[in-house]
């Protein structure tokens, strides 16, 4: 009689730190030139830069100005109105994590928690706005015109509102350019490509200098809401043709099967093909959300002063002279930690919508 | 030939003459069928014949160009209303299972009830939870499709297409895709089914299924019915030589 044979450990070729080094460093000898070679490249690089940032560097460029930095030139009297916001936002991030989170998925009763939350959230942007901006004439909330936004909060403000505004777009341009009327189609198709086949810089451009041509005489649009437009305009094209993407990959089965059981066509694209179109381009989706936030610092040419367009203020005054490395070098940190940000949570956001994949 | 019999009232599904062209290639030409209220019918065939399109027709994932197609008394025109109304009263399901893997298996049976319905949810989720129970298998409800054997995925999509209590029940293939070892717990399901009264058409070529379960079977090609009868007399006296063929070829192997 045959018994199953024992189950055996796989073969280690590898023991420890000395082995895993053996293994994945030193393993040939071209292997182990590129080591030495690449840990020398390391080293000068290193050594150069933190001798500098350590001994030389005058950091006090970056905290005195660090309040300019953040909000630009907005009235220092009425900064509680920035940190109200933030204030706001924070605690909407908190209780979404609690919502959304282990904790409350285990929840039944967190479910209409999640729906008021969505609301809150919506509520949150018109809110945010009327804060900043205030009212012409009023006590409490005087007007903060958006010519005084600028620093941190600008490029906040116009990513936010972009990335918000452009994906709704993007997805029914993508829907758009699938659709069976042929206006719709032709429409959706020549505004993605028309958009696509310039660069953004033009589109600010056009934004700036051509919107008021457009305009009844009188009538003006405020600078950073034309930035706004442009941004959305600009990414919505962009984010049809990933979803796009998407959509072609959902199989006709899908539909067939969804059809079958009786589903409308608008219940069959809501339930059954956008949620898997969606979650298939999350990762170009957010890619170009990044592109989005970092391309913020273009509206130098409509005179706004964002995140890096306060760095060249800054460096432009006599008292700070020669101290660029530093003002840009903080300037990349900080937009270095919101684009890995935004691609660590979209990739946390892959993992917990992908349970169906396996 | 097929259907020299008047259509009666008992008749839930009439075609008459149906043709069907992708293209200029004429994939339906003229098919003749009717069928009566809790009966079941096999058909089969080669491949590329067009009864897997035909059957398509019948809830119009498929468009026929022309001929005239009635289930349970209403025709199938461009009406989107009447489009809906026989859907509602036909359940499908596929070679490839097609069970929507965003949506636990739970959800994939309430969502139809739940959204075409009406149905509030605690009543939808009581009667998903009785058709898993049916098919045999309430212990997945909340796992993801992906998660099960080809035999479980396609229990959960016979599951949610009853769900919709249909009169009519439509199988494309339903067990090809299936490792052999699948394959009986998905016939057992459409058995059982059957005996229950069901009406079902059925593209199979489970022939030992076909001739303990079904009441007539059809042989399809080239876009026509060439011949249908009880189950015996279609094994034991085939008339036409594509038929004899097509049977030696598939009874032999």
């Amino acid at each position: 009689m045959t018994t199953i044979s024992e189950t055996i450990q796989p073969p280690r070729t590898s023991v420890g730190i000395l082995g895993w080094l053996k293994e994945n460093l030193f393993s040939t000898w071209y292997n182990t030139l590129l080591t030495f070679g690449s840990l020398g490249l390391i080293y000068m690089v290193l050594r150069g830069l933190l001798t500098w940032a350590l001994t030389k560097a005058r950091w006090d460029v970056v905290t005195t100005n660090l309040t300019l930095f953040l909000i630009g030139p907005f009235p220092r009297d009425q900064v509680w109105r920035v940190w109200a916001c933030v204030f706001v936002v924070a605690m909407l991030g908190g209780l979404s994590w609690l919502a959304w989170g282990s904790w409350g998925r285990r929840r039944e009763g967190m479910k209409r928690v999640r729906r008021w939350m969505v609301v809150a959230w919506l509520l949150s942007f018109p809110l945010t706005i009327v804060l900043l901006h205030g009212f012409d004439g009023s006590s409490i909330l005087p007007l903060v015109g958006t010519n005084l936004w600028g620093g941190l909060l600008l490029t906040f403000l116009l990513a936010i509102v972009g990335i918000v505004a452009s994906f709704p777009l993007g997805v029914l341009l993508a829907l758009g350019r699938r659709s069976s009327l042929p206006v719709v189609r032709l429409f959706s198709t020549l505004y993605i490509e028309l958009i696509r086949g310039v660069p953004l810089i033009t589109v600010l451009f056009m934004a700036a200098l051509m919107l008021p041509l457009f305009l009844p005489a009188g009538m003006r649009v405020d600078k950073v809401l034309r930035a706004m437009v442009g941004f959305t305009l600009f990414t919505a094209a962009y984010i049809a043709e990933n979803v796009r993407g998407g959509l072609a990959a959902v199989p006709l089965g899908q539909y067939e099967a969804a059809r079958a059981v009786g589903l409308s066509g608008w219940q069959v694209m809501g339930l059954i093909v956008l949620p898997q179109a969606l979650r298939a381009v999350i990762p170009p989706i957010v890619g170009q959300f990044i592109s989005l936030f970092k391309d913020t610092s273009l509206v130098v040419i409509m005179g706004l002063l964002d995140l890096l367009n306060i760095g060249r203020s800054v460096v432009a005054q006599p008292q700070f002279m020669g101290l660029k490395r530093e003002v840009y070098l903080f300037v990349a940190v900080i937009y270095f930690i919101f684009s890995y940000g935004m691609s660590y949570a979209s990739r946390r956001l892959e993992v917990a919508l992908g349970v169906g994949e396996r | 030939m097929v259907n020299e019999r008047l259509e009666t009232r008992d008749d839930i599904i009439i075609c008459r003459d149906v043709h069907k062209w992708f293209g200029d290639f004429h994939v339906l030409r003229g098919v003749n069928l009717t069928v009566k209220r809790g009966e079941v019918v096999v058909i089969c065939g080669p491949s590329g014949s067009g009864k897997s399109t035909f059957i398509r027709t019948i809830n119009r994932l498929e468009e026929h160009q022309r001929g005239t197609i009635i289930v349970d008394g209403i025709e199938l025109t461009n009406d989107i209303r009447n489009i809906a109304a026989v859907r509602s009263e036909i359940g499908m399901v596929f070679q490839s299972f097609n069970l929507f893997p965003h949506l636990r298996v739970i959800d994939n049976i309430t969502l139809a009830p739940i959204w075409v319905r009406k149905w509030p949810k605690e009543k939808a989720e009581k009667i998903a939870m009785e058709l898993l129970e049916r098919v045999g298998i309430p212990e997945q409800a909340y796992k993801y499709p992906g998660q099960l054997s080809g035999g479980q995925q396609q229990r959960v999509a016979i599951a949610r297409a009853l769900a919709m209590q249909p009169k009519i029940m439509l199988f494309d293939e339903p067990t090809s895709a299936l490792d052999p070892e699948m394959i009986k717990e998905v016939l057992d399901v459409m058995r059982e089914l059957a005996h229950s009264g069901m009406t079902m058409i059925v593209i199979t070529h489970e022939m030992g299924f076909a001739k303990e379960v079904a009441h007539r079977i059809f042989f399809f090609d080239e876009g026509v019915i060439v011949e249908g009868h009880a189950p015996e007399e279609f094994f034991k006296n085939p008339r036409e030589e594509r038929t004899k063929l097509f049977l030696s070829q598939i009874l032999t192997h």
